[in-house]
């Protein structure tokens, strides 16, 4: 959480370290390696664009990233954590302190409003209501949807609904933001605010941001550029990013 | 521990938003449950008050009531012939058992009773004035027989509130002349109402006459049909039967080994079989009805397993927010439970309220079960846990990963 943000990038643990990771689907003939031994280390503090064609292996080291499926073989230490080694509720525990996702689809909750959306990881963390409600409308006034905490999914645009999910993420003040294709349902001027929004978010808060995109552009507001493929990191590129 | 408290309110609030959510879908689910209780409460509740009804009408048949009739206690051709009672068998009775408080004779005959331009079909019974005590029977207006009335058998005559209405309507009865048959009988008295049986039969169609002015004047014999008999406490009442049962053997001369030729019939054996029929039925009626809430609930499982499936997206934010499979697990259960006690607590408002209308209709009083009640809340509770179990556990199984993806 906030030692997260207060840790130099520079110096100490890193926050993510894959190690030969491999995924394996199917069995026996049928096999199939959708990661082909990855290595990477990420920083606290990073801002990191995952980038690849489809079949490329980059959603299957988002999920592994996100704590959402363990790796086949090799390990994947997350705050010096041996994923492989968690049961199911211990990832969804390590999910609910650390994580903060942000999807395509935006996957708020229907016919929810936007402040009921954003309290819903609070309300897994055991905080009190009062608590939860003044968390989650200052999460909704960082992400610029003050007075908007009424409405929902159905009544906000794709933008502000993006903007819900994002608000939802880092309610929890989590150590690590991942998100997946954020903008893929949005026209080009709001891509721009979402990523502008992300970018700020990473500087001002130190939140580690790993996001996944085919879009050279979006990509290009990242200051470190992974590009996958079939199953290998190709390229991991640095750079200053724009936003 | 589980679950926390703490997690267990905020997942009840998390169900009561998705029920609040899906109004038309929450109410739609809960209708076989409402159903269910409603009909469960309602059947239960109908029964113990035709109960209660039974056990009140035998009561006012009579207090610690036996009757003596001819004839054995299996009915068949031979015993057509069996000997009639008489007035001297009432006699030995209340001389010789101590037990007895009261023993009244009666015989009955149809007749036409005629007054001014009406006329109406009853029953003239002829008895003594134990009969009033026997059967329970009050005077509403005039006075019971005198002596010399009963002993010079003459035509005097107390009528039934039935027979009033329809001969006098308004008018005052006492001192007016009916005529049965060829008797013409001064009225004394009329008796109080005591309305209709459990099965359905006038209790206020008749005419009481002294025993012997109805013998020779009516029948035209000393037969005496039946005798009504009432122990002083109802303690006594087996005894008394026992007595009874031994005079009668020793005054008609019935040997040993040989079957008796008359029955007494004690209308406290006549309550508890009316009573165990009603009791059997309300269970019977009570079983079809616990069969609806099982249907009921198959449907909530019905709608829960689509709820499920419709929702996997939302499951799937859920895990990848943090959620254990656990809590989702509570969370669906609780949904299902909610749905259930709520729909039990709506049927259980809905049975007593429609027992009340259909007692008023059916005339049964209307007799409240806080078991029943308290049963069939808790039995929704089960229902709702039981038939919420598998969705909820597909629900916590779900890959957060599929769930996601899920269209």
């Amino acid at each position: 959480m906030s030692e997260a943000a207060a840790a130099s990038p520079e110096l100490g643990e890193p926050l993510m370290e894959l190690r030969d990771v491999r995924k394996v689907y199917g069995m026996g003939d049928s096999e199939v390696a959708a990661l082909a031994g990855v290595n990477l280390t990420i920083q606290p503090g990073e801002l990191l664009a995952v980038m690849g064609p489809s079949g490329s292996g980059k959603s299957t080291c988002m999920n592994l990233l996100g704590c959402l499926d363990t790796p086949s073989s090799g390990s994947y230490l997350f705050r010096g954590v041996d994923v492989g080694s968690l049961s199911f509720d211990q990832l969804a525990l390590l999910r609910r302190h650390y994580l903060g996702f942000v999807f395509q689809g935006f996957n708020l909750l229907a016919r929810t409003t936007a402040l009921e959306n954003v309290e819903l990881p609070l309300i897994y963390r055991g905080i009190a209501r009062k608590e939860r409600h003044r968390r989650a409308m200052r999460a909704l006034r960082d992400v610029g949807l003050d007075g908007r905490e009424g409405h929902t999914p159905a009544e906000l645009s794709g933008g502000q609904q993006q903007r819900v999910a994002i608000a939802r993420a880092i309610v929890t003040e989590p150590s690590l933001l991942l998100a997946d294709e954020p903008t893929g349902n949005l026209d080009s001027a709001r891509s721009i605010e979402i990523m502008q929004l992300i970018v700020q978010l990473n500087r001002t808060r130190g939140i580690t941001v790993v996001i996944v995109t085919h879009e050279r552009d979006i990509a290009a507001f990242a200051r470190r550029r992974l590009t996958f493929c079939d199953g290998l990191v190709e390229r991991d590129e640095r750079g200053e990013g724009i936003g | 521990m589980f679950v926390s408290w703490h997690m267990i309110g905020n997942t009840l609030l998390m169900a009561l938003r998705e029920i609040r959510r899906n109004k038309l879908r929450s109410g739609l689910t809960t209708l076989g449950i409402v159903i269910g209780v409603a009909a469960v409460i309602a059947l239960v509740t109908l029964g113990e008050g035709a109960t209660a009804r039974v056990t009140s009408d035998i009561s006012k048949m009579g207090v610690n009531m036996l009757t003596i009739v001819p004839g054995g206690q299996r009915r068949g051709p031979t015993q057509l012939d069996a000997a009639p009672l008489s007035l001297d068998d009432v006699r030995a009775i209340e001389r010789e058992i101590r037990s007895v408080a009261a023993a009244a004779p009666t015989a009955s005959r149809g007749v036409l009773a005629v007054y001014a331009n009406k006329s109406w079909n009853t029953v003239a019974t002829g008895t003594t004035n134990a009969y009033f005590s026997v059967r329970a029977v009050k005077l509403a207006a005039g006075r019971m027989f005198s002596d010399v009335e009963l002993s010079g058998g003459l035509p005097v005559c107390a009528i039934g509130a039935t027979v009033q209405r329809e001969l006098f309507g308004h008018q005052d009865p006492l001192g007016a002349s009916v005529r049965l048959g060829r008797l013409s009988c001064l009225i004394i008295g009329v008796l109080e109402s005591k309305g209709q049986s459990t099965f359905g039969n006038d209790q206020d169609d008749y005419i009481l006459l002294p025993l012997s002015a109805f013998q020779r004047r009516i029948a035209g014999s000393s037969d005496v049909s039946a005798i009504a008999v009432s122990a002083a406490s109802d303690a006594e009442t087996t005894k008394t039967k026992a007595q009874l049962t031994a005079l009668m053997r020793e005054r008609r001369r019935i040997s040993e080994g040989q079957a008796d030729d008359f029955a007494v019939h004690d209308t406290r054996e006549i309550v508890q079989t009316l009573q165990s029929v009603t009791g059997v039925l309300t269970a019977l009626l009570g079983a079809v009805a616990a069969v609806s809430l099982l249907v009921g609930g198959i449907g909530i499982m019905n709608i829960m397993l689509v709820s499920v499936t419709e929702r996997t997206r939302e499951i799937g934010i859920r895990l990848a927010i943090g959620a254990r499979g656990r809590e989702v697990l509570l969370q669906f259960l609780v949904e299902s439970v909610v749905l259930c006690v709520f729909g039990g607590l709506l049927g259980m408002v809905l049975g007593l309220a429609g027992s009340y209308v259909a007692g008023q209709f059916l005339r049964l009083p209307f007799v409240f079960l806080p078991q029943v009640v308290v049963i069939s809340v808790a039995f929704s509770f089960v229902v709702g846990v039981a038939f919420g179990l598998f969705p909820a556990l597909k629900a916590s199984r779900m890959n957060p990963i599929e769930a996601l993806r899920h269209e």
